[in-house]
């Protein structure tokens, strides 16, 4: 069938307008619901990184609210290390990454993480032990693997030092390479292991291979087969995010006061 | 025309599985059947997109300008394929998130632009909606049956339920590594051709 040029022009437009309408209004209707599952799904994986629930366990919503009773949401100021007691903002809906690229963030040096922008603000999660004191801190992480940045938590014990967990809640490494950052097994490799060495420098590292028990090879891990680009990528965030760009003071007053 | 209808609905299960028969959309059932979940969801969202694709582009299958034909087609297959990927964020959040790319690219599909193409363009309404809910079970046959074999050999779980308790955890069941991969699924979906083709030998292609 052969129609006229502007026939076509005008029936394209109307599809477009007609898809757009469709695309705009089910993504503005859904938004809220999509941000209440994506604001679960960090607290979700606060308790993984923390070991205090498993992904098996498929947590229902309450849960998750009752699991999350005993950790407090602390904002950092990251070039003093210091707690900020009283932020003029929310610290549960608190966006990071807005607040890096807003007017109160800084250019970050550069990095192999490729992380450009550093907020001002970043939160911590604290969890509690029975007593009320701090038992571990949960600090989120982020840098590029191999297709795109990975988002996550590291969990530290209150000694600043020694790791407690990971986990990843956001990523676009190759299903079943470096995809298995999400594997149960490999992230079971993480507890224990010591974050920096004795003279306080950033020391963990994913390496090419296995690494032996945590007593023995405290600041390696085994590098994901085939996936030697993420497994790098793992690396150089927990470098850029334990240094002193990242929660390096932070860690260290921890560190400090934990010697104390 | 009831039984052309009936016939539209389920010769695509063996007699012209789009899977089987035509060997489409082949990439998306090696990627998410892994596990009877996301297979289902998946199966889910396909016969969406499929069924309402279809009987979009055959209600203005006589307006589609011949110059524009394709891209007009997946103009409105990529909506319903965002549509229904916001509605599985919203809803299913953690099976859209296994799912990750796989649902968007629903889109490259070979399945739907098939069908949109040789069915759609040509019928009406109707008979493209049937034929698109057809096509997706067809597609979704397949899929479960994959997802079935894969989650239960590989992982000894349906549905995440422990149905294996596997040697890892402290049971007796050494999970088949290799139904895992994607090379696992090329086996059970070879398998399940070869196996169709003895039953219906008029689908052995000539040499």
């Amino acid at each position: 069938m052969q129609h006229s040029v502007a026939y076509t022009v005008i029936f394209a437009a109307i599809v477009c307008v007609l898809c757009a309408v469709v695309v705009s209004s089910s993504a503005v209707s859904l938004e809220e619901r999509q941000d209440v599952n994506a604001a679960l799904d960090k607290q979700k994986n606060v308790l993984y990184a923390a070991g205090l629930a498993t992904p098996d366990e498929g947590l229902e919503n309450d849960a998750i609210a009752a699991l999350f009773v005993n950790v407090k949401q602390v904002v950092v100021d990251l070039e003093t290390g210091q707690e900020v007691p009283n932020p003029d903002f929310d610290p549960s809906a608190y966006d990071a990454i807005k607040a890096a690229s807003s007017e109160q963030g800084r250019d970050a040096p550069s990095n192999l993480s490729r992380v450009s922008r550093l907020p001002k603000y970043q939160v911590v999660y604290q969890v509690l032990g029975e007593g009320g004191d701090v038992e571990m801190v949960v600090i989120p992480i982020e840098g590029y693997g191999l297709w795109g940045t990975l988002y996550g938590f590291l969990a530290l014990d209150s000694d600043g030092t020694t790791v407690r967990g990971i986990t990843y809640y956001k990523h676009k490494e190759t299903p079943g390479l470096g995809g298995e950052v999400d594997n149960l097994n490999w992230k079971s490799l993480w507890p224990g292991r010591k974050a920096f060495d004795d003279s306080g420098a950033t020391a963990i590292q994913v390496i090419k291979g296995s690494a032996g028990p945590p007593s023995t090879d405290p600041h390696r891990v085994d590098g994901l087969s085939g996936a030697t680009i993420t497994s790098r990528g793992v690396t150089n965030m927990l470098d850029f995010w334990l240094g002193e760009n990242g929660f390096g003071t932070y860690l260290k007053q921890l560190r400090a006061a934990h010697a104390g | 025309m009831a039984s052309e209808l009936k016939q539209t609905l389920t010769d695509p299960l063996f007699e012209n599985n789009p899977i089987a028969l035509q060997v489409l959309g082949i990439c998306s059932a090696l990627a998410v059947t892994t596990k009877m979940e996301t297979s289902v969801v998946m199966c889910g969202a396909v016969i969406f997109v499929l069924a309402l694709s279809n009987v979009s582009i055959s209600i203005v299958r006589n307006f589609i300008p011949g110059s524009i034909r394709i891209i007009v087609q997946l103009t409105i297959i990529a909506s319903l394929v965002i549509v229904a990927d916001q509605f599985l964020q919203a809803y299913l959040y953690d099976v859209s998130k296994q799912l990750s790319v796989f649902v968007g690219l629903i889109i490259t599909n070979c399945i739907i632009m098939g069908r949109a193409e040789a069915f759609a363009m040509q019928n009406g309404p109707l008979a493209s909606l049937v034929d698109g809910v057809g096509n997706g079970l067809g597609y979704s046959v397949i899929l479960v049956m994959t997802g079935f074999i894969r989650e239960l050999f590989g992982a000894g779980k349906l549905f995440g339920i422990v149905i294996l308790p596997s040697v890892n955890d402290g049971g007796w069941y050494h999970p088949n590594g290799i139904l895992v991969t994607s090379a696992g699924a090329f086996f059970i979906i070879g398998i399940f051709i070869g196996l169709l083709r003895m039953w219906k030998p008029a689908q052995i292609e000539e040499d």
